[in-house]
């Protein structure tokens, strides 16, 4: 590794991103972000798909700038809320209710939310680091990737984000063949034949990836609200005053390792494809019980039951960036989101992005490290803010959110299909909610379809048709072979029970 | 021995993942297929379309052994109100103008709801259409005429 271009690299990161104009992107993005994290029923998919077209008109490092700190921004109001309301904002979060609202109970919500922005923002940093130490070389590994390689490395990223997913196996696998079939719709670049737009000329340049997001989960997250009566429920907000914001030394004590673990942790499964920061705050959380020399104290508020999941679920958004931003493999739905916005923007994803637009990879990196600072000084005098704004109802918010939506789906491409298409792939989202399949590996398939069909071309073009050509170039065997591994711990029954145990538990939590 | 579907979440989940899969085979039959070496526009779909059948065979069948779920029932108003808030706006915005359209997506997906009070929704209306208008019009700039005269 070649560590004497990183401290240029990062000046050059920080310049960019310290410009006004830019730094007013990242705190629009990081307090929409906390909005709408604060805000139950909306995720962050939905989020970053509904504020696409706020991007539009700016350029690519201030869009780019805006709309990963909305990413991190959602994070972060989700846990605010599970710990003021019990309410998990986002998935992310669910686990920080269960110490953090218990402190709260107990008269000690200021101490949780400094842990928890302490814990995410030394996480932040310590995943902005990694970023920029990983980037490059990984990046330049990646510039030798033929095409078998990167057909190998998707299939990879795909089952890996099966295995990683809720719900059964199966099914998560055939999400994604269905997402790599609905990748498909549009035109065939190599014969310019158009397919599966059944005539419709608008379908030709493909389905538009914020219409898919907003309809799977925008749309059937409203449908699935509104059918559990969520717009007449009310919410039981903490009343009781903030007070003391500030932890004792004692509780710093308890949570540094919590706060060190969990952002390996969140590390570790952010890297990997399809682990999200959902998977890493539920498997933080259960190390730290694990770990405790007093394991019952857990669930009634203890610290480190804080610090943990929120210090590895902001691990996890930020090392998310490594592989999206070097491979340009997006790693999870959102971040396809944003490969999306690039490519809107007229930037090819992938690794030349490093070399060719030094600006924007080392601009956004310094940003995400300027943003979680941003965070921290913004969320704890807010907090009072956010509580307020808990107490908008329901039936308020859908309409909003609908509003936003429809916007959002129209404006990519200005056509009302669009909009029509929404509603299909909304009553689908709802669909796939009843029959328990997981929509977010669809999504993610969705994005790497065409990549993966031009590549397995490309691959047996060279290799004039002969499949071994997978298993002789050893880069692809490699990752073939790790996909065999995850298949295979799968299958065999005895950690097949154990990964079963784990889903029930995190569910049961 | 006897057939009975334990987990009816899997079997109509293997139906679907069925249907899906021979939808994508049957129109992939107007596309010339090539070989693996020169592939036709054909080709991958109508690999992904048999995989897509044969994972949903299996899951459709586990479905008779294994127990699970059943499904839980549709909340069919408010997917009709959501629906229709989207055709009226994706109708609108191209014949009646930015403002009507989105009046009529709040009324509508308002309606979806198990209360609506009229009074509310109008002030909603107003608050989300005024915040609208200068978000998008004035602030970013969307060509979208904002009535039908304009």
């Amino acid at each position: 590794m070649d560590f004497s271009q990183l401290l240029p690299n990062l000046a050059l990161g920080f310049s960019t991103a310290v410009s006004p104009i830019n730094l007013f992107y990242c705190f629009v993005g990081v307090l929409v972000g906390t909005l709408i994290g604060v805000l139950p029923g909306i995720g962050p998919v939905a989020a970053v798909a509904m504020l696409l077209p706020l991007t539009f008109n700016l350029n690519a490092v201030g869009a780019i700038i805006m709309l990963a700190g909305i990413y991190y921004g959602t994070q972060y109001g989700g846990s605010t809320t599970a710990i003021l309301v019990n309410l998990p904002g986002e998935s992310s979060s669910v686990v920080t209710c269960m110490d953090g609202h218990q402190m709260a109970k107990q008269g000690r919500a200021g101490p949780a939310l400094a842990i928890a922005a302490i814990g995410s923002f030394f996480a932040g940093t310590v995943g902005t680091i990694l970023v920029a130490l990983l980037g490059p070389p990984l990046a330049e590994i990646a510039l030798k990737f033929g095409a078998p390689e990167y057909f190998s490395l998707m299939v990879m990223a795909l089952i890996a984000a099966a295995v990683l997913a809720h719900g059964g196996l199966l099914k998560t696998i055939a999400m994604i063949v269905l997402g790599l079939l609905i990748g498909i719709v549009g035109t065939d670049v190599n014969s310019g034949m158009s397919r599966f737009t059944f005539g419709a000329s608008g379908l030709a340049d493909g389905l538009s990836f914020a219409m898919l997001a907003m309809g799977l989960f925008g749309f059937a997250e409203i449908l699935s609200n509104l059918e559990q009566g969520a717009d007449t429920a009310s919410r039981d907000v903490l009343n009781k005053k903030i007070s003391g914001l500030m932890p004792t030394w004692q509780d710093l004590k308890d949570a540094t390792g919590a706060i060190l673990r969990g952002t390996a942790i969140g590390a570790f499964f952010g890297t990997l494809p399809g682990g999200g920061p959902t998977i890493s705050a539920f498997s933080a959380y259960a190390v730290e019980k694990k770990v405790a020399k007093d394991p019952s104290r857990f669930g009634k508020g203890a610290i480190e039951g804080v610090a943990a999941p929120e210090s590895a679920n902001n691990a996890a958004v930020q090392c998310a960036f490594i592989t999206t931003l070097t491979l340009g493999i997006p790693h999870g739905a959102t971040m396809a989101l944003l490969l999306g916005a690039l490519t809107i923007q007229g930037i090819a994803p992938g690794p030349q992005v490093m070399t060719q637009r030094p600006d924007l990879f080392w601009g956004l990196i310094a940003s995400m490290w300027i943003g979680n600072a941003m965070l921290v000084i913004l969320n704890l005098p807010l907090v009072g803010l956010w509580v307020k704004l808990l107490k908008v109802p329901y039936r308020f918010l859908f309409p909003a959110i609908m509003t936003f939506m429809a916007i959002g789906v129209y404006s990519v491409n200005n056509l009302d299909l669009d909009i029509y298409m929404a509603i299909f792939f909304g009553i689908l989202g709802y669909i796939f909610m009843k029959l328990k399949c997981e929509p977010a590996p669809l999504i993610l398939a969705f994005v790497l379809g065409p990549l993966m069909e031009e590549n397995l071309r490309r691959a047996l073009l060279i290799s004039r048709g002969d499949p071994t050509v997978f298993i002789t170039r050893p880069i692809s065997a490699a990752f073939l072979i790790a996909t065999a591994v995850l298949l295979t711990i799968m299958v065999v029954p005895a950690i097949r029970k154990k990964r079963e145990e784990a889903v029930a538990e995190s569910a049961s939590l | 021995m006897q057939f009975k579907i334990k987990c009816p979440e899997d079997f109509w989940a293997g139906v679907m993942f069925i249907t899906f899969g021979v939808i994508a085979i049957v129109v992939s039959q107007d596309y010339p297929m090539g070989t693996a070496m020169r592939m036709g526009p054909g080709y991958f779909p109508t690999y992904l379309g048999a995989i897509l059948v044969v994972l949903g065979a299996i899951i459709s069948a586990f479905s008779f052994t294994m127990e699970g779920e059943s499904i839980k029932p549709f909340a069919w108003k408010p997917m009709i109100m959501l629906s229709l808030s989207f055709v009226v706006f994706g109708w609108g915005i191209d014949h009646i103008g930015f403002v009507p359209s989105l009046f009529g997506l709040i009324v509508f997906s308002a309606a979806a709801g198990r209360q609506f009070k009229l009074g509310e929704v109008l002030i909603l209306s107003v608050v989300l259409i005024v915040g609208a208008v200068g978000i998008f019009i004035y602030g970013i700039d969307l060509p979208y005429p904002l009535f039908w005269w304009r």
